[in-house]
């Protein structure tokens, strides 16, 4: 007994050695080449050069934009940050940065605290129906906001908020909720039910185990829920697009699709360092929490 | 806590103590927040919405119970089939392809590479930009005059002339499928990827040692193991194309010749644009049967998962 426990255990430890090998040494080095880095290489290239793209045209001069045989059109002579400049100091769009922000972070906390009082509702109180509404805020999330937003102008127009950044910190929560809820709902359950009977016995009440206990063992799937909402409202459109109107109010996709786009053939340059200058906060972002957005992506769809 | 309970009355107490403490109601005030916020920005609107198609509102008035006229005069609308047609047409090519890449991409993400992690963080980049803004980087690409794509073709000499991406209808439908396309990729493939992560490797060994080809291994271990998040992956994303909207907003907006309407597009245009909420919302109400297919085939899909692993699901 002792001696087939060693010889697993051996087993372990020999398959763990060579794990980060697995079946690779079947392949040899030019079948690796042509099986998996020329597709990955070619694969990369065409997701990424949009990108390329995007930022080449933000930085090159005007006569080079237009002008694709005296210069490579593949590379850039002499950039300029002409139309980042333009971009940032002669149109409005440090304000529409700013009321994409404001709006994302105030709806991103909202729909922060809410989810997590009804993730913790479902998955610990266990109140009558908690199943049932578990179900019901799955639904919710397969609900697109194609199908609502001309009842839900008509809502925004009645409670007076047409036009109004708060409409948008209203309504956003109904994309974000139902996502938040379901990903906070996978975390709270890997937590011990022992902690919480504890701190009953010791005389806590139900919001002081969630904001002492629960919370604290849960920031990975807050953060993950944070900046996954954070995205969402960022890159939301057709909401932002129907309840707004005014200039000064548009987010920024609204405003780059409807403020920038005129017949002049050198829109091009400050279009495309609007859709730069747009993205990079989210890049940016993304770039220190990569783990946390793919567990945020890919426990939604899990669960 | 206890001190002013005991000053209140024995009726009292009990009142005041079981709204707050027993569970039911407890789960009641903390669910309160989510629920208020669904119901009257969701659920209500989504209720509201089906009403307003059987009624003629215009933007400004509400309008009057005018039964299934809306639908009556949508069936006749030449512009309103072709929307139906472009967005089977943009959902099954663009859903079958992203499937197609993905999982290809996930199963190369899946080897054992060197900077796997940087790899994965590169590939999901085009699916954190915001849409919009990368339609836009698509848009000049496609541009009729300054296209990358024509100029480059040209040099390789083969075609002669720029081609007219957006502004012939069945070139934009390809180029809008295209630009969804690549949206879409990198979800699918590092969703994919978390499933074959959970795959354990000694599967693979096994099969391999009694004789199992490549093909074999991937027919018979990783695509029976797969099954399940492939059936909850590809419903979010034939979800998520179905109701597009912003990608073709930001590129044709329904154009050449409403060649390129979405029914999201065109809902849009009618209501807001138009004025017509109720044509509008009809346009919006006609979505939702398949909305209701996409949503079963998830439900069968997570049945599925839960058998596969023998009622374990946690």
């Amino acid at each position: 007994m002792t001696e087939a426990g060693n010889l697993s255990k051996d087993l372990v430890k020999a398959n763990l050695a060579d794990a980060s090998e697995g079946m690779s040494y079947l392949e040899t080095l030019p079948q690796r080449i042509v099986t998996t880095w020329i597709p990955l290489a070619l694969i990369l290239i065409v997701l990424l050069f949009p990108f390329y793209w995007m930022v080449l045209t933000a930085i090159k001069p005007d006569e080079q934009l237009i002008d694709m045989n005296t210069y490579n059109p593949f590379w850039v002579v002499g950039p300029t940050f002409k139309h980042i400049y333009k971009l940032l100091f002669e149109t409005r769009y440090p304000l529409w940065l700013w009321n994409t922000m404001y709006v994302s972070v105030l709806a991103t906390l909202v729909s922060l605290i809410a989810s997590v009082m009804a993730a913790y509702a479902i998955v610990r109180l266990r109140f009558r129906g908690a199943q049932l509404t578990g179900g019901l805020i799955f639904l919710a999330y397969l609900v697109p906001p194609s199908i609502l937003f001309i009842p839900l102008a008509t809502i925004v127009q009645k409670y007076g908020l047409f036009d109004s950044p708060m409409a948008l910190v209203l309504v956003y929560p109904t994309i974000l909720i139902p996502f938040s809820t379901w990903l906070l709902m996978g975390y709270f359950k890997t937590i011990p039910y022992e902690l919480e009977e504890c701190a009953l016995i010791d005389g806590a009440t139900r919001l002081q185990i969630l904001t002492r206990i629960i919370l604290p063992l849960a920031v990975p799937g807050l953060i993950s829920a944070g900046i996954f909402s954070l995205t969402l409202c960022w890159n939301e459109f057709i909401y932002a697009l129907t309840f707004i109107t005014s200039v000064q109010n548009k987010t920024v996709p609204v405003a780059i699709v409807n403020e920038f786009v005129d017949g002049d053939i050198y829109r091009w340059g400050s279009l495309m360092a609007g859709a730069l200058v747009g993205s990079l906060p989210l890049v940016i972002l993304y770039s220190f929490f990569v783990e946390y957005y793919v567990s945020a992506m890919t426990g939604a769809v899990k669960e | 806590m206890t001190d002013a309970a005991i000053a209140t009355t024995a009726t009292g107490r009990s009142t005041w103590e079981r709204l707050r403490s027993h569970r039911d109601w407890m789960g009641f005030w903390f669910m309160l927040p989510a629920a208020g916020i669904l119901i009257l920005f969701l659920a209500y609107p989504l209720g509201l919405g089906v009403w307003l198609s059987f009624t003629d509102a215009k933007i400004g008035r509400s309008g009057s119970f005018i039964g299934l006229e809306n639908y009556d005069w949508l069936s006749d609308d030449k512009i309103f089939w072709g929307s139906v047609f472009f967005t089977l047409f943009y959902t099954i090519f663009a859903s079958i392809v992203k499937f197609a890449l993905g999982l290809y991409l996930a199963l190369l993400l899946n080897k054992n590479l060197p900077m796997k992690a940087l790899l994965r963080s590169i590939v999901l980049i085009p699916y954190i930009v915001p849409t919009v803004l990368s339609a836009i980087a698509f848009w000049w690409i496609y541009d009729s005059s300054f296209s990358i794509i024509s100029w480059s073709l040209i040099k390789l000499g083969l075609i002669d002339n720029y081609i007219n991406f957006l502004g012939d209808p069945w070139n934009a439908r390809w180029c809008l499928v295209v630009a969804n396309i690549w949206r879409g990729v990198p979800f699918v493939a590092i969703t994919l990827l978390a499933g074959l992560q959970t795959v354990s490797p000694s599967l693979y060994e096994a099969a391999t040692i009694d004789g199992a080809s490549r093909w074999q291994n991937f027919r018979f271990v990783t695509y029976p193991l797969l099954t399940p998040i492939i059936a909850v992956v590809m419903t979010f994303s034939v979800l998520f194309t179905f109701t597009d909207f912003q990608l073709i907003w930001a590129m044709t907006r329904g154009g050449p010749v409403n060649a390129t309407h979405l029914m999201a597009t065109l809902s849009y245009q009618r209501a807001i644009l138009g004025g017509n909420l109720g044509e509008g919302a009809a346009i919006a109400t006609a979505m939702i049967p398949f909305l209701l297919a996409a949503i079963m085939f998830s439900w069968f899909g997570l049945q599925k998962r839960k058998w596969q692993q023998g009622g374990d699901n946690d």
